[in-house]
């Protein structure tokens, strides 16, 4: 059986409706009105053991309420959901014990108190064996680079070495799945690649299932071999990024360096000029109906070309394309 | 198991101890407030002609005891909980192959016993050691009425700090629908604080409340340990007002627990 099933989950929450303005505002003090959220219409999934699923969709669109029912926080209104054939909700304690999680925006870390304390302290609440811990814990040391931090109070550590922290954090107890909610929200560059080289070791050296949910389209492209994308409650599209682009569009770019800056023929024929600035244009076109050979042999009988190659659209422009789709 | 709770006891008792000049302050309100408290009564009992229902010496005793115990009184919240409750941080809480009332159970505890350390230690060795010693023995602590008034009032501090946690951690599971402690931390002074004996000793409030204060759990936070340090409850009788004590306790941890999985099972938490 799959790692995690997930089968026709539904989460709506019934929210008190504020109405606008001081009238509003004092008749929703004598008379409440409700509404009903679907968080989750629906979702169903399977995700193999040692998988690494991105589970992107924009804001509000229920990827942190699916992260939230899997880790045992939330109980779903209706559906299924086995993680290691344990219902998260029904089997809380004994399933959390096998999962990690890090919500990126938060920290599980004592604020006050040294990194190493809150480590200490997690060992003692998942009943963690001294041997294991301690391999754990140089090992992860060693890998996240953390050993100058150890003694340092959470609250004067910066964003991209509390994140390095708060992964430790969650991996302690050797857990089998591990989901990672926005791991690199507000990291720089540098720590963000530091995360990311760091999930693709565990997941690729311990066989770890990771599901990411994220906003930046570089973590997806840099780790995720599989991604799921949701929208208003739905899986919209389940595939690796390969499948997810041609499914979207088929479009690609080729992108023209011209020798003189102003040189463009403006001919529509050789396809829609998406970007022109100063000597670089970047065309649009569709490699089943225009051949990239004959499209290039094309552009470079009318023009003096300086360089020009073929590209993707950007896996933003994919994704938002997708998200627009569904009215998101 | 039990590690994990002495471990969350001790963390947080720590990181409380960390606030060291808050402490200091706290202390000096604390003198000032049981001066103010003790020139008025003493200035009442001057001016009555009746035998008071507490004597001098028990009313100095309750005074100081009740301002050196005042940081263990449940009117307020552990402002860490409230910050997780209002961020979603709870979600890591829940998280946790442990049980999460336990869990804050241990962590409220700790904050208190620390909190209270900090004020109740210095301000014991002032008016206890150093008043005496400066020539303001009128104003000291008295010593305990005798040495199984000293043990049973050691007994009634245990039972006050498991009353002063559970009903901080009803305090707590309240922010599970409200997000904000700010309409609880200004109801639970006034009750607690009156209910305790905080501001006025129980003894000197009229006979026809006596028995509701009597039923409330709120006395057995203050006037019963100082009571039964001065003597002014017998030792003989220090059982029964222990074991009602219990009683609410284990009531308050029931009613907190119930209250927990109800607010769990309808937390949306908070963002993202």
């Amino acid at each position: 059986m799959a790692h995690i099933v997930v089968d026709e989950l539904c989460k709506s929450f019934r929210i008190a409706r504020r109405r606008v303005g001081l009238t509003g505002a004092l008749v929703s003090v004598l008379r409440r009105e409700h509404q009903q959220i679907d968080a989750l219409a629906g979702v169903s999934f399977e995700i193999e053991r040692g998988e690494l699923v991105g589970y992107i969709g924009p804001n509000g669109a229920g990827k942190s309420t699916t992260v939230k029912v899997l880790a045992g926080i939330l109980v779903p209104s209706s559906g299924r959901c086995e993680v290691d054939g344990r219902v998260p909700w029904r089997q809380r304690v004994a399933h959390v014990r096998h999962i990690g999680v890090v919500f990126g925006q938060r920290t599980q870390l004592w604020w006050d108190l040294p990194v190493i304390e809150s480590f200490e302290l997690l060992r003692d609440i998942y009943r963690v064996p001294t041997a294991v811990y301690r391999r754990m814990r140089d090992e992860l040391v060693a890998t996240l680079d953390l050993e100058p931090l150890l003694d340092v109070p959470v609250r004067q550590l910066s964003l991209g070495q509390r994140m390095r922290c708060d992964l430790a954090a969650a991996l302690l107890h050797e857990p089998g799945v591990l989901f990672l909610d926005e791991p690199t929200i507000g990291l720089d560059a540098a720590s963000k690649v530091a995360v990311r080289a760091f999930i693709r070791k565990i997941n690729a050296e311990r066989g770890v299932t990771v599901i990411l949910t994220t906003h930046d389209m570089d973590d997806i492209e840099a780790l995720c071999t599989r991604v799921m994308v949701i929208g208003n409650g739905n899986v919209l599209c389940d595939g690796t990024l390969e499948e997810l682009r041609r499914r979207v569009t088929r479009e690609r770019h080729l992108i023209v360096d011209l020798a003189e800056a102003d040189g463009w023929c403006g001919d529509t024929s050789l396809g829609e000029v998406i970007e022109h600035e100063g000597g670089r244009v970047r065309l649009a076109f569709d490699p089943q109906t225009t051949p990239p050979a004959e499209l290039i042999a094309r552009v470079t009988a009318r023009h003096a070309v300086r360089d020009l190659f073929v590209e993707n659209p950007p896996i933003e422009q994919v994704i938002s394309r997708l998200y627009e789709g569904v009215g998101a | 198991m039990i590690n994990a709770y002495r471990a969350v006891l001790t963390l947080r008792f720590r990181e409380v101890l960390q606030y060291r000049a808050a402490a200091w302050a706290g202390v000096f309100t604390q003198v000032v407030f049981g001066f103010i408290i003790l020139m008025a009564l003493k200035a009442f009992y001057g001016s009555s002609e009746a035998a008071p229902p507490l004597g001098v010496t028990q009313l100095i005793a309750y005074i100081w005891l009740g301002q050196a115990m005042f940081s263990l009184m449940p009117w307020n919240v552990d402002r860490d909980v409230q910050a997780m409750i209002r961020t979603g941080a709870v979600a890591y809480e829940l998280a946790r192959p442990i049980d999460t009332y336990s869990l804050w159970f241990c962590r409220t505890m700790g904050w208190r016993l620390a909190a209270v350390s900090l004020r109740a230690l210095p301000l014991l060795v002032l008016v206890g050691l150093v008043f005496p010693w400066v020539g303001m023995s009128a104003w000291a602590l008295p010593g305990p009425a005798s040495w199984a008034s000293l043990l049973a009032f050691v007994a009634a501090i245990v039972v006050a700090v498991l009353l002063a946690v559970t009903i901080t951690m009803l305090m707590h599971v309240v922010m599970l629908w409200t997000l904000d402690a700010e309409g609880i931390t200004r109801v639970a002074p006034a009750i607690v604080m009156l209910g305790a004996g905080m501001i006025i000793p129980l003894p000197l409030f009229p006979d026809a409340v006596q028995p509701l204060l009597a039923a409330l759990p709120f006395r057995g936070l203050l006037d019963v340990p100082v009571r039964l340090y001065s003597g002014h409850i017998p030792v003989a009788e220090a059982a029964g007002h222990l074991a009602l004590g219990l009683a609410w306790v284990v009531a308050l941890v029931v009613l907190g627990r119930w209250m927990m999985a109800r607010g769990l099972r309808q937390v949306v938490v908070q963002g993202g």
